[in-house]
This record gives C-alpha cells, sequence and structure tokens, in this order.
C-alpha cells in the first residue's frame, strides 16, 4: 500500500487525507507521517467535533486497512477489549457431548478458536495478510487508570495471551490511532508510549475548504459566511463550542432551506443545529443575532 | 554522540530549564520523527518536536519559545550538521520521582518548633482560629492537617471482581463454564462477580481571595494532605480567584512545601478579589461539566463573599450540582459567633450545598474529612457541632440562626 512506502513524505499524506475528503493542516499531517513513518501510536486530543476521531477513519479507506474501533467507557475490560468466550455456545457443545453419551468433551475442544469472540485489540494484531488494519481507541479519556495500564502494555508488545490458546503476536503492528477530549488527563506514561498532537479548530480558509468539501450542494458564499459566523460565535464563551461537524450541517441546513446566504431569521430557525444547549444559543442571541450575520457576510461576502 | 544527538541534547535540556518534562525516550523519539521528516526546513523540525516532546496544550507556548531561541540558525546550518564537533553534551535526564530526598532533612529544619511546643499547646493549638497562629504554632498547624488522612467515601466501580456472594453481581460466565467442564457441561456450581468500590474523586475549589488568605493556606495543605493520602481517589485541585488556576500538578509532589509554594505560585491572585461565580463558570465550563466534577466530591472553600454578577453563582451552582456526587461547602467565617450566611453569594449558593462546615481550625479540618470519608454529616456524627445541613429543606433553618 502506497501509506506505507518507505519514500512516503508528509506531503503525501497530506494529498492521500485530502483525496478522502479530509483537510489536514500541517501539523496533524506531520504528526500523521510520524505515526506511520516510525510506528508509533497517535494521541489526538482537542475539543470535540474539531476532526478526531474522522482520522482514523479516513487513515483506514486511504490505506485499505480494516478499521477497529475501540469506544472506551468507564470499567471497560479484557472481555470487551480483547477477547471473550462464547460462554453460551460452550456449554451447548458440552451438553451435546454429553447427550450423546460419548466420553465428556475435553478441555481443549471447548477452548478452541471457535469459541473465541475476538474483540478490537486482538483482532488488530491477528489480522492475517494484507494492509495492516486501523485501530481507533476512541475517547480514552473516558476508561480508567486500569484499562490505560493494559493499554500501555498492549501497545509495548503488541502481543496478547490468552492462558488457553496462548500468545498472540502482531507481525506487522497496526496503525493506532487514539483520541481524548480531555476530561481528564491520560496517564503520562501511555502519552509518551505515543506521538501526540492538540487538534485545534481550523483557520477560516481552512474551515470553508473543509465545508465545500463535505457540504458541496451549498453555494460558496454560503460556506465562507458560515464558517466567519461560527468563527465569532467560538469567541463566545459557550459551553460547547461549535466543531466543524457543526459547521457542516449548519451549511446543509441553510442549503436545505434555499439559502445562499444567512440572514437574520433564518439564523434564528437554525439556531440549534450548531449550537446544542439552550444556555449556548441564549448567550447568542443575547448577543445579538443580527450583528452576527452583519460581520459574517461582511467577511464572507464575495465568496472569493 | 553525533551531531543531531547533540542537538537534540541541547534542545531537550532547553526545554527542561523551561518547565517541560523532556524524557529520555521523547528525546530519542525526537531524534527519529528528525530523521523521518528531515532537517532542512523548519516547520518539519517544528511539528516533529510538538509531536514527540510536548504532550499537553498548556506547554506549547512554552515549546514555541524556546523553539525560536533554540533552531533559529541550527536549520540554516543543517548542510554543516555533521560536519562540525560542538561541545560534548550529555544526555542528563532528572527523574522528578528517582532522587529521594534523606528522610529526616524536613525534620531537622523545624525541630526546634516542634519541640517547644507541649502536648496541652497543641490540645489548643487544634481548635485555634488558623488566622490568629503565630509562625512557630503555624507549622506546627501545617504539620497536623498534613498528617490527616483524606480520602473520599467509597463508590461501586464498573468494574467486577469474582464473589463467594451470590446476587451482589453479574454472574461469572467464564468460572461457570470452567467448573462445569467436571459436570459434562451442567453448570451445577455457578460463580458470581460482584462490584469493585473505589473512592469518589474529590475536588476542591480553592477560594484564595483576600479575605480568605490565612484559610486559603491551611486549606491547600488539606488539599495536599488529600493528594499524599494513600487509597485516596483522584484528586484534583483548583484555586479561584480573580480567575480559576488549576492547581493540580503542582501539588502532586512529595514535599508539601515545595508544593505549597508551587501552588501559591501559580496562583498568579493570591488575595486578589473573587469573583466565584465567574470562576466557578470557568470551571464548570472547561473541567467541570466535561468530567472533572462529575461524579465525584466537590469541596469549596470561600466565604462566599462574590464581587461578580449576581444570579451567575447560583446557576453555576445548580449546574456544577446536576454533575457532582456531593457538594461540600466550608466556611471558616462559619465558626464566628452570630454567623448568618449573609453574604450574597453564600445566600446563593446554600440551596445547592450538600455539606456547610467550618474550616477555620485545625481540629474543624479534622471533622471535614471525616465527612468525606463517611459521605456526608449523618455519617461523621456531630463532632464540634461543627457542621451545617443538608439541602433545601434543613436550609432554612440555617438562614435563621
Ligand atoms: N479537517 C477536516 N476535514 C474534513 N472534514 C472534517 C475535518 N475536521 C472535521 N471534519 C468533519 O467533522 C466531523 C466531526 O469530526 P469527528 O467526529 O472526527 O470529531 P471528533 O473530534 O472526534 O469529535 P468528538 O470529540 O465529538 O468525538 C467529521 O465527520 C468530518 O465530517
Ligand atoms: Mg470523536
Amino acid at each position: 500500500m502506497s501509506a506505507l512506502a518507505s519514500d512516503l513524505s508528509v506531503e503525501d499524506v497530506a494529498t492521500a487525507l485530502a483525496r478522502e475528503d479530509y483537510l489536514a493542516d500541517e501539523g496533524l499531517a506531520t504528526s500523521i507521517f510520524l505515526a506511520i513513518a516510525l510506528q508509533r501510536p497517535l494521541l489526538l486530543e482537542g475539543e470535540a467535533g474539531v476532526g478526531k476521531t474522522e482520522v482514523a477513519k479516513v487513515l483506514a479507506s486511504w490505506t485499505g486497512g480494516e478499521l477497529l474501533r475501540l469506544q472506551c467507557y468507564e470499567g471497560i475490560d479484557v472481555s470487551q477489549a480483547v477477547y471473550e468466550w462464547d460462554y453460551a455456545r460452550q456449554l451447548l457443545h458440552l451438553r451435546a457431548a454429553e447427550s450423546k453419551g460419548g466420553p465428556a468433551a475435553a478441555e481443549d475442544d471447548v477452548y478452541g478458536e471457535r469459541f473465541l469472540i475476538r474483540r478490537p485489540l486482538l483482532r488488530a494484531i491477528d489480522h492475517g495478510s494484507g494492509p495492516p488494519p486501523v485501530l481507533l481507541i476512541d475517547e480514552v479519556d473516558r476508561s480508567d487508570d486500569e484499562f490505560e495500564a493494559f493499554l500501555l502494555e498492549f501497545l509495548s508488545e503488541y502481543a496478547v495471551t490468552i492462558p488457553e490458546l496462548g500468545t498472540f503476536r502482531a507481525l506487522q503492528p497496526p496503525l493506532v490511532v487514539i483520541t481524548s477530549n480531555r476530561t481528564r488527563d491520560v496517564h503520562d506514561a501511555l502519552k509518551r508510549r505515543c506521538l501526540y498532537h492538540w487538534v485545534q479548530h481550523p483557520d477560516f480558509e481552512r474551515e470553508v475548504a473543509i465545508i465545500r468539501l463535505r457540504a458541496p450542494q451549498a453555494a460558496p458564499r454560503l460556506a465562507c459566511q458560515v464558517a466567519a459566523a461560527v468563527e465569532t460565535l467560538r469567541g463566545m464563551r459557550l459551553y460547547k463550542p461549535p466543531g466543524v461537524a457543526e459547521s457542516i450541517d449548519w451549511t446543509a441546513a441553510l442549503a436545505a432551506l434555499g439559502r445562499s446566504d444567512i440572514d437574520e431569521r433564518t439564523v434564528d430557525l437554525t439556531l440549534g443545529t450548531v449550537l446544542k444547549y439552550q444556555e449556548d444559543q441564549e448567550r447568542a442571541r443575547a448577543a445579538g443575532i443580527a450583528e452576527l450575520v452583519r460581520t459574517a457576510v461582511a467577511r464572507g461576502g464575495t465568496g472569493a | 554522540m553525533t551531531e543531531p544527538d547533540r542537538i537534540v541534547a541541547g534542545f531537550a535540556r532547553a526545554l527542561r530549564a523551561q518547565g517541560l518534562a523532556v524524557t529520555l525516550d521523547s528525546a530519542v523519539l525526537f531524534v527519529r520523527a528528525l530523521d523521518a521528516v528531515g532537517p532542512a526546513r523548519r516547520a518539519p523540525v517544528y511539528w516533529a518536536g510538538r509531536a514527540t516532546l510536548v504532550r499537553r496544550p498548556e506547554d506549547v507556548p512554552v515549546y514555541d519559545r524556546v523553539f525560536a531561541a533554540y533552531w533559529q540558525d541550527r536549520v540554516a546550518s543543517a548542510a554543516t550538521m555533521e560536519a562540525v564537533p560542538g561541545p560534548p553534551v550529555t544526555l542528563a535526564v532528572d527523574e522528578d520521582d528517582g532522587g529521594d530526598t534523606p528522610p529526616d532533612a524536613e525534620e531537622r529544619s523545624d525541630a526546634g518548633d516542634v519541640l517547644a511546643l507541649r502536648w496541652s499547646a497543641v490540645e489548643v493549638l487544634r481548635h485555634a482560629d488558623l488566622a490568629g497562629l503565630r509562625a512557630e504554632e503555624w507549622a506546627e498547624a501545617q504539620r497536623l492537617i498534613s498528617a490527616l488522612r483524606v480520602a473520599a467515601e467509597v463508590r461501586p466501580s464498573r468494574r467486577t471482581r469474582p464473589s463467594r456472594r451470590r446476587g451482589h453481581g453479574p454472574p461469572d460466565l467464564r468460572r461457570t463454564v470452567r467448573r462445569s467442564l467436571a459436570h459434562g457441561g451442567v453448570p451445577i456450581q455457578r460463580s458470581w462477580r460482584e462490584p469493585v468500590t473505589r473512592p469518589r474523586r474529590m475536588v476542591f475549589l480553592l477560594d484564595v481571595s483576600g479575605s480568605m488568605e490565612p484559610y486559603a493556606r491551611g486549606l491547600v495543605r488539606f488539599a495536599h494532605a488529600a493528594v499524599a493520602s494513600r487509597g485516596s481517589g483522584r484528586v484534583e485541585v483548583f484555586a479561584l480567584g480573580t480567575r480559576l488556576t488549576r492547581v493540580t500538578r503542582e501539588l502532586d509532589r512529595r514535599d508539601p512545601e515545595a508544593a505549597l509554594t508551587a501552588a501559591s505560585g501559580s496562583i498568579v491572585d493570591w488575595s486578589g478579589g473573587t469573583r466565584l461565580g465567574a470562576g466557578l463558570r470557568e470551571f464548570n465550563d472547561r473541567w467541570g461539566v466535561r468530567g472533572a466534577a462529575r461524579g465525584s466530591v466537590v469541596v469549596i472553600c470561600s466565604d462566599g463573599w462574590d464581587r461578580g454578577e449576581p444570579g451567575l453563582l447560583a446557576s453555576e451552582m445548580a449546574r456544577l450540582r446536576r454533575v457532582a456526587h456531593r457538594v461540600v461547602w466550608v466556611n471558616p467565617l462559619k465558626a464566628s459567633p452570630g454567623y448568618a450566611p449573609l453574604a450574597r453569594g453564600m445566600a446563593a449558593a446554600l440551596p445547592y450545598v450538600d455539606d456547610f462546615v467550618e474550616g477555620h481550625s485545625v481540629s474543624s479540618l479534622e471533622h471535614l474529612a471525616a465527612i468525606l470519608a463517611a459521605g456526608g454529616t449523618e455519617g461523621a456524627g456531630g463532632t464540634e457541632g461543627a457542621a451545617g445541613t443538608g439541602r433545601a429543606g434543613r436550609r432554612k433553618g440555617v438562614l435563621q440562626l
């Protein structure tokens, strides 16, 4: 796969992601490049909706590796992250063997691979031939210390031991993307294992480009105005500042209403697509929708 | 050592001198990253360093400064990298947790004060108002607070462990299957699991404005005792002044003295005015609602004098209350005879407070520790009569005092 070519460059990464409709800035492109070149996990932290999770998705479709996603939560353990035995089938199998009157089923039988349920971490290291999979460990800040400790070990060894079956080891390590919204600090040791990138909201020009890519049905002028308005909203100290996802949704909503310019009434009507909290909507209304529209049109007006 | 190694080692050292925790493995990773991106252009070198040496967005400004100073002419002279032998550089990594200071160093330094206090004096000291202590009494009070064991009540976690008892948690299918092997797959002996318990997270929000200064010192130390106590859950500490400052990292040191100095060093407005509501909002926005306060025991230490927008404090307390497990308000003024929570901010906040307690003396802090461990006023018993009452209904009683 071209993704893993030895003469890959940072520019190649940016170009390939752009082909997948993802526009990465130089910092993000460099960290992704390094994750591939140095075979290290990439930890992406940043506000909600800045495009962290999407990185893993576009990496998978670019490289052709399977996307394996592990959504973290507090208390996540081996049975959901790595593997589990299919207990129901094991019991059925044991009973069936017994009722046939034959010798009781041997232990080896019940603990064979066909009763094994493979979870994302096991699948990431036991993937057969073809391009290595992309392992997405999403929202790791929601997990807990025990899981982080386990993850640290996993990401150092790329091996998993199942007592009944032995050790599985990756021939080629997966591409690992870990995301965090930073609701708490990820443990330093785990951070040190990874390359780190703090994902920021895109600047105005990039945001316009992203919107135009993801909502091509909208007028170019509208994309500019939305990007400008969103930039203003982000400066308002909201509980949840709008991310790129909200810019895209908002543009799509405005386009669906047949608008190619924003105006006060439509913005008021569609504010819920960009600000998800009632308090935030109130704050924006208090600051003045008319003013918001005026500056946005002034900035993005011509669509140039 | 090759020239790139030398340059990187120097850069790592410059970063460390500015307070960044750059470990040896990070520096080595940076060398590999440099090799991958090439040293010829400034931007890739900059980003390779950020990806390998920086792990917190707060550190970016420092990195930027050091980078600008250090790499100016280095990158331009990349062609000569191998040719010029520089002065020898050692990759010296100071591991913070490695070097033990001699255990008796601290004891020796204030031994004089300790000996000067007789036992009865300690008893008096325990009840004395922290604001009125002389320097040597203060040293002893600090010692007493530091010795407290501070941990919050436990909660059942979502993690489970094998259990002998039936019905306290989900069945243990793995063990059930294993044991049924002996019976041809008939699960005669069932196994069970039960939830593991763990201490709740504690969040301290310490008012460091002028009116609170003498108590803030005691309470910072109390927070430090929480960080240092074994078996306590995660502890987060914030200073509330004219703005919010997170001091968790500064308090996470073994030596309370150094931690204290560091904490007051990073609080820009120690002794400034308070805008409690605004500070709380910042906490809710940046930390609370997003996770730090969720399910945790939040201890707010303040006299409740708020110089900010009225109404904001109440609405932010309401937000906090929705995510926290319990909210404890420590108000050192509560100990004053005839105290009524007339401070506007205090009155606004009280409806959202589970426990309202004093915090003016060592013994009232001991009581606070008991309340935290027992999960509320009822559990801790009414030592000192210091604890106020719970929410809404009972609140009125306090107001009429
Ligand atoms: N640089 C980008 N180029 C193209 N699309 C982007 C970019 N950044 C974000 N997006 C769009 O924004 C959407 C939201 O991104 P994503 O879900 O990855 O955010 P996130 O950071 O994971 O947010 P959360 O923290 O809420 O999970 C994506 O579906 C994608 O369409
Ligand atoms: Mg995501």
